[in-house]
């Protein structure tokens, strides 16, 4: 399932694209740097896995696409969606927007209907809001029509929300999405709180999208065999820094960056033998180590690593990773490149 | 799947039924409540006044010379044969009391609660949507004071501006002495007798003499339905549909109305049960500031009496209103949440 999609031509125009986004909650005790300068273009029909431990900022960087930060929080740089820039736009254009081009599909499926609304209340309504002058007997059809593809009879259109499993509880949710048609979906850890088998059925289903609706989805999940099976290209996320992009197949059979390869290694195969994790956790990004994030936890952490900020470095194939491995090598100070003491490490960790 | 059991109609029914031991519970309370108070109520009301012979009969016939359980099960086949005794004091049946003070504090209260809704939903929504500024700290301000100020303080602030000082309101009784004397007593509530008459004068004169008790005990209730309120729709605004009912680009007006605030109207649905235990007290201390011929002044009266048998004619009356009341909200409730069923 990995295959690149050959209908797309991949000098399409991105859909999305995005520069130099940061993202920081205000808290008591400073701000909270969740985005750190991300950048990445999405195409249309392109799904884009995005990996990395919990806290890395994942969530954040999805909910702010979509403008549905909390309060509190601030974004900064660019977010150009079929050329607006959404971090300019206006609350109501954005309204506008959320629904028939971009949707959002959340981790909770059980808390995310209105429990005392009818599921064709809910699909009315959504209709409704982007096409005033819609039908009821249209809206019927289309929510009708959405719902059968993704596995929910007509019978159960007028049920209420408590009357359905999670697993169709998502489908329903992925079918509000995919009503309107847009042109770009998030969907935060949809499969996360539900079984396994749901679990691979609520992923073909996300894997047909780019077949049947042509749209691009940022895909978020810690799993990594689901990126392997339903993903064009992965980004690896850590510490609010994109650390290494690129084709899925291609990363995951050669990871550049050490946060990846520890990380590939951390997911449970048949061939793994004992479960292997990364030791530490992500810094408090309120006061995040210096240089790479990772080095109080990488392996092979250098000295240029705790003192300068790795540079992205582009490959011919269009990877990108952030790690001096593979950066510029006369950005490095002399002696830069000597191993990383280790007492140095277990300092920095416990920092 | 998900549980697909009942029915509305089987939550109706099964609730309805529960109606049964609920009254017999509430019953059973008063009915041990006023025998543990030592003495016989004839003698509570009436010794010193009439020769002991005269006691020792009216005693007799009222039955308190019946062993405990007799005395409970003549109670209870009482009321349910809509009997609630004769006062001893003025020998007045209660079930007049009920009809004629009943619709006085049913006028009180409905007027209050519908002040109460009017002011409080409102305000507690606003405070809800602007948490934290300066309009829902003024707000908090009111409800607190509104829940805090002692009704007969409010009360007598308000008869000596709007009674004395601006003399544009009366200050006691349901109308005036005339109107009172010119609307024919139907139903027994003022307002409405006057409007079958077709006597507008008298309405007016009706309304007038509405409008301070009723207030004095709607801000007593707007207190609290500010901060249920506020809380509720505060909590609903963070709930995981509104996020996701934003997402799909629904206008955040339709957000606020038709996501969080109707979710929000469940529990505080749910609680105004007992929101109807702070109604009738309440009640009490209005109808007492400013002399309204309800249940309240009724029972000060027959406290101060020492007449037993009054006292618990009208505290079976509250026991049934509660049971009415709280019947009347899982019914509301159920219409509103299809997850209330059995
Ligand atoms: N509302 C918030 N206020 C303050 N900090 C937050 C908030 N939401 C998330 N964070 C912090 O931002 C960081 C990234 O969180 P998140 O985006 O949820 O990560 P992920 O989805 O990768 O687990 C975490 O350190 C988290 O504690
Ligand atoms: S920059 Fe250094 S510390 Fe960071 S991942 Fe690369 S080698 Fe490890
Ligand atoms: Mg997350």
């Amino acid at each position: 399932m990995t295959a690149a999609r050959a209908d797309v031509p991949s000098y399409a125009e991105p859909v999305l694209s995005v520069a130099d986004l940061r993202v920081w909650y205000g808290t008591e005790r400073g701000p909270v740097r969740a985005v750190d300068g991300v950048s990445f273009d999405l195409r249309p029909g392109e799904t884009l896995g995005l990996v990395g431990e919990s806290g890395c900022g994942k969530s954040t960087l999805g909910r702010g696409l979509l403008g549905l930060l909390p309060a509190g929080a601030k974004a900064d740089g660019e977010i150009r969606f079929k050329g607006t820039n959404l971090l300019q736009a206006k609350r109501r254009d954005i309204d506008r927007l959320r629904g028939p081009e971009l949707g959002m599909i959340f981790q909770e499926p059980l808390t995310r209907l209105n429990p005392l609304m009818r599921i064709s209340e809910h699909f009315e309504e959504t209709l409704r809001a982007h096409e005033p002058q819609i039908g009821k007997e249209e809206a019927r059809r289309r929510s009708i029509d959405t719902l059968r593809k993704m596995g929910i009879p007509p019978t159960r259109y007028r049920a209420y929300p408590h009357e359905f499993s999670g697993g169709m509880r998502q489908r329903i949710m992925i079918a509000l999405a995919l009503v309107l048609r847009p042109a770009f979906i998030v969907a935060d850890e949809p499969t996360t709180a539900l079984d396994v088998l749901v679990e691979a059925q609520i992923i073909r289903i996300l894997a047909d999208l780019r077949r049947n609706f042509d749209t691009a989805l940022l895909l978020i999940t810690h799993n990594l065999g689901i990126v392997a099976e339903a993903c064009d290209r992965v980004a690896v996320m850590y510490a609010g820094h994109l650390v290494e992009d690129g084709d899925a197949r291609e990363v995951f059979a050669k990871p550049r960056h050490p946060y990846t390869r520890e990380l590939l290694r951390s997911t449970i195969s048949l061939q793994t033998t004992g479960l292997h994790y990364i030791p530490g956790a992500p810094p408090d990004l309120v006061e995040p180590p210096p240089g790479c994030k990772f080095h109080p936890r990488c392996p092979d952490a250098m000295v240029v690593c705790g003192a300068q900020d790795p540079v992205a470095v582009q490959t011919a194939s269009g990877s990108r990773v952030a790690c001096w491995l593979h950066g510029p090598a006369d950005r490095i100070d002399e002696g830069g490149t000597a191993r990383m003491a280790q007492e140095e490490i277990s300092v920095a960790d416990e920092a | 799947m998900a549980a697909r059991s009942g029915t509305l109609r089987r939550y109706l029914v099964v609730r309805l039924l529960l109606v049964i031991p609920n009254v017999f519970v509430l019953l059973t309370m008063v009915f041990l409540l006023l025998r543990v108070a030592p003495g016989d109520p004839v003698s509570a009301a009436l010794g010193g006044r009439l020769p002991p012979e005269e006691l020792a009969r009216r005693r007799a016939a009222g039955g308190y010379d019946d062993p405990i359980l007799l005395q409970y099960w003549n109670y209870l086949s009482h009321v349910f044969r809509g009997d609630l005794g004769t006062t001893v004091s003025d020998n007045r049946p209660i079930t007049n009391i009920l009809v004629v003070n009943g619709a006085a504090t049913l006028s009180l209260t409905v007027v209050a609660i519908l002040v109460a809704l009017a002011i409080g939903i409102p305000l507690g929504l606003l405070a809800a949507r602007y948490r934290n500024s300066w309009l829902d700290v003024v707000i908090r301000i009111f409800g607190v004071l509104t829940y805090a100020a002692p009704v007969f303080f409010v009360g007598v602030v308000a008869i000596i501006i709007f009674t004395g000082t601006l003399g544009w309101l009366p200050s006691g009784q349901q109308a005036s002495p005339i109107a009172q004397a010119t609307v024919e007593p139907v139903t027994h509530i003022f307002l409405v007798d006057a409007l079958i008459a077709g006597d507008t004068e008298s309405f007016v004169d009706g309304v007038k003499h509405l409008i301070m008790p009723a207030f004095t005990l709607g801000l007593l209730i707007t207190g609290v339905f500010i901060r249920l309120i506020r809380v509720n729709v505060a909590q609903t605004l963070r709930d995981d549909y509104v996020e996701a009912a934003r997402a799909r680009g629904i206008a955040e007006r339709r957000v606020v109305f038709q996501h969080a605030f109707r979710n929000a109207m469940v529990p505080f649905v749910t609680v105004l049960g007992l929101q109807a235990a702070l109604c009738l007290g309440g009640a009490i201390l209005s109808e007492t500031t400013f002399s309204w011929p309800g249940l309240g002044s009724q029972l000060v009266q027959y406290i101060n009496a020492r007449d037993y048998v009054a006292v618990q004619g009208i505290m079976t009356i509250y026991a049934l209103v509660v049971v009415g009341v709280s019947l009347l909200i899982d019914f509301v409730n159920a219409f509103i949440d299809p997850r209330v069923r059995y």
